[in-house]
């Protein structure tokens, strides 16, 4: 790396990289947010002083998802049933359905969401059931209707219909759900040890 | 020293002719402020004991604690001073998760009704908080007024209400979108945010409920730092997601298993052993991060650019008698 001189005050000189206008160092404040996506992130790190790395069950969302099966139901994080799993977007996945409400975040590429209001809503997912479950074939029901999502759109699944997500290229969704027979927790594949 | 501020007794001395500040009394414990400090006074075995934090520190602090309702568990001002919540009543306490305190037998814990607290720490809050100063704001987008005599009030700022939905924002009958028309204009540190929103094809008839919005772009609207908001709603889990600019203005005690997923940029977090403020680790997250925050620890977070956090609540009733008589663990996944 190439060092200029920089003065600093009486007799000192700061060794600093090149390709730096000295003198009147200009601060712009001009912000850039930074997302993660499949193609490019960074997961953060873990500093232990006395502590055990398990405790913070630490991944990241891309990380598990470039790792995955198309709609893997990858669970990132648990709290006494309730989950957050990571899916892999990529093609058109199953029909799921579920006895109480999900959201899903897209967290890259661009996804679309198909609703079907199911006439037997009780036949397809018995109440009480936790979590999503596959629903086979086409899902007998009112089209009503899709959305479109792109990164940070959070999409309704509600309670009484079966869903289905399409994805042209690879993407990433983040599912508030409650832990199901589809959940795969592959804890110590995901996490740091 | 026995000024009724409202229907709560709230226990307020006369302006000081000097500062113009009041101060205030609940229980064992008074409170003052002049120029630049907050101070904290209580009695403990006939020896008088005191703190001082900076004002704007305690401010932001207290904002904190009275804008959450004292949140889930401990809300430490700093390593001396805080509250405990015990949903109901709620404890103020003094060196009593500061081992040198507690050791020597010098600190106090009282407990009181949430109302009467309450109305004692927004009285204090209205008073002490000078037109300009912004306690939910970042130091970078709000005046340094906080420094000197009393000068006014900002009780815009200070009454704000803490947006929570009951299912999702933007369904019919819940929480309103944030839009410039509504007082939310994009943050500053998110003017590089789109502010597209889904493309939504609803079938008629089913209107209300195809749905879907932007969460990013709600959340680069958001007026304050260190503030979660409702996003979501599944039973007793809660999406709490919240923008982070600067430091956590206090130090949280989880009395449950609390999860979070950095959506953006990114937060550094110290992580303290929740009785005695040992360090036990430094979890640093990046965009798409997941990370767990036990049932044993206080954290304190550092953002150095507004960041997005997804902060991840179980509000199941009962748990931290759960948590604390050991019967659920303080780490939530044995791998
Ligand atoms: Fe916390």
């Amino acid at each position: 790396m190439a060092l200029e001189a920089v003065k600093s005050g009486e007799g000192v000189l700061l060794l600093v990289p090149g390709n730096r206008e000295v003198g009147g160092i200009m601060m712009t404040t001009k912000f850039e947010t930074t997302f993660g996506s499949l193609g490019d992130f960074s997961k953060g790190e873990l500093e232990i002083i006395n502590d055990d790395p398990k405790n913070y069950v630490f991944s990241n969302i891309f990380d598990v998802a470039s790792r995955s099966r198309p709609y893997e139901k990858v669970v990132v994080a648990i709290n006494l049933g309730y989950v957050f799993e990571t899916l892999r977007a990529e093609g058109t996945s199953t029909w799921f359905a579920a006895a109480h409400d999900e959201f899903a975040i897209v967290m890259d590429g661009v996804v679309a969401v198909d609703l079907v209001k199911l006439d037997a809503p009780d036949a397809v997912v018995p109440p009480g059931q936790r979590g999503a479950i596959a629903v086979e074939g086409t899902p007998v029901g009112r089209k009503m209707g899709y959305v479109k999502c792109k990164r940070g759109h959070q999409v309704l699944l509600p309670k009484g219909a079966a869903y289905r997500f399409r994805a042209d290229k690879p993407g990433v969704i983040l599912l508030q759900t409650v832990d199901g027979a589809l959940s795969v927790h592959k804890w110590a594949d995901i996490c740091y040890k | 020293m026995s000024q009724t501020v409202n229907a709560l007794e709230v226990k307020a001395s006369p302006a000081s002719n000097q500062t113009g500040y009041r101060s205030f009394e609940l229980g064992s414990f008074a409170f003052s402020r002049d120029e630049y400090f907050a101070k904290v006074t209580w009695h403990v075995g006939g020896q008088k004991l005191s703190h001082v934090m900076s004002a704007d520190a305690f401010l932001r602090a207290m904002m904190r604690d009275v804008a959450w309702g004292f949140f889930y568990g401990w809300v430490n001002f700093d390593p001396v001073i805080g509250t405990r919540n015990l949903y109901g009543k709620v404890e103020l306490y003094a060196g009593a998760y500061h081992p040198a305190y507690k050791e020597k037998g010098l600190d106090l814990t009282e407990t009181f009704d949430s109302r009467e607290i309450m109305a004692t720490f927004k009285a204090i809050l209205d008073d002490w908080t000078n037109e300009g100063f912004d306690p939910f704001a970042a130091p970078d987008e709000t005046d340094t007024t906080w420094v000197g005599k009393k000068n006014g009030n900002n009780r815009l700022a200070i009454e704000r209400q803490r947006q929570a939905c009951k299912r999702m924002p933007g369904l019919a009958g819940d929480a309103e979108l944030r839009t410039d028309k509504n007082g939310y204009p994009v943050n500053r540190a998110f003017a590089d945010v789109s502010q597209e929103e889904p493309e939504v094809h609803a079938e008629p008839g089913f209107e209300d409920e195809v749905h879907a919005f932007s969460l990013f772009a709600y959340l680069s609207r958001s007026d304050v730092t260190w503030n979660p908001s409702v996003s979501s709603v599944l039973e007793r889990s809660l999406c709490c997601p919240t923008t982070e600019e600067y430091i956590l203005p206090i130090k949280h005690g989880n009395d449950r298993v609390e999860w979070f997923i950095q959506l953006s940029d990114q937060i550094e977090w110290e992580i303290e052993d929740k009785q005695t403020g040992a360090p036990r680790a430094k979890v640093i997250m990046k965009a798409g991060d997941v990370a767990a925050m036990p049932a044993d620890i206080r954290h304190q977070g550092y953002s150095k650019k507004r960041s997005m956090l997804l902060v991840w609540e179980n509000a199941t009733p009962g748990l931290p008698e759960l948590y604390e008589s050991g019967k659920l663990k303080p780490n939530p996944v044995e791998f």
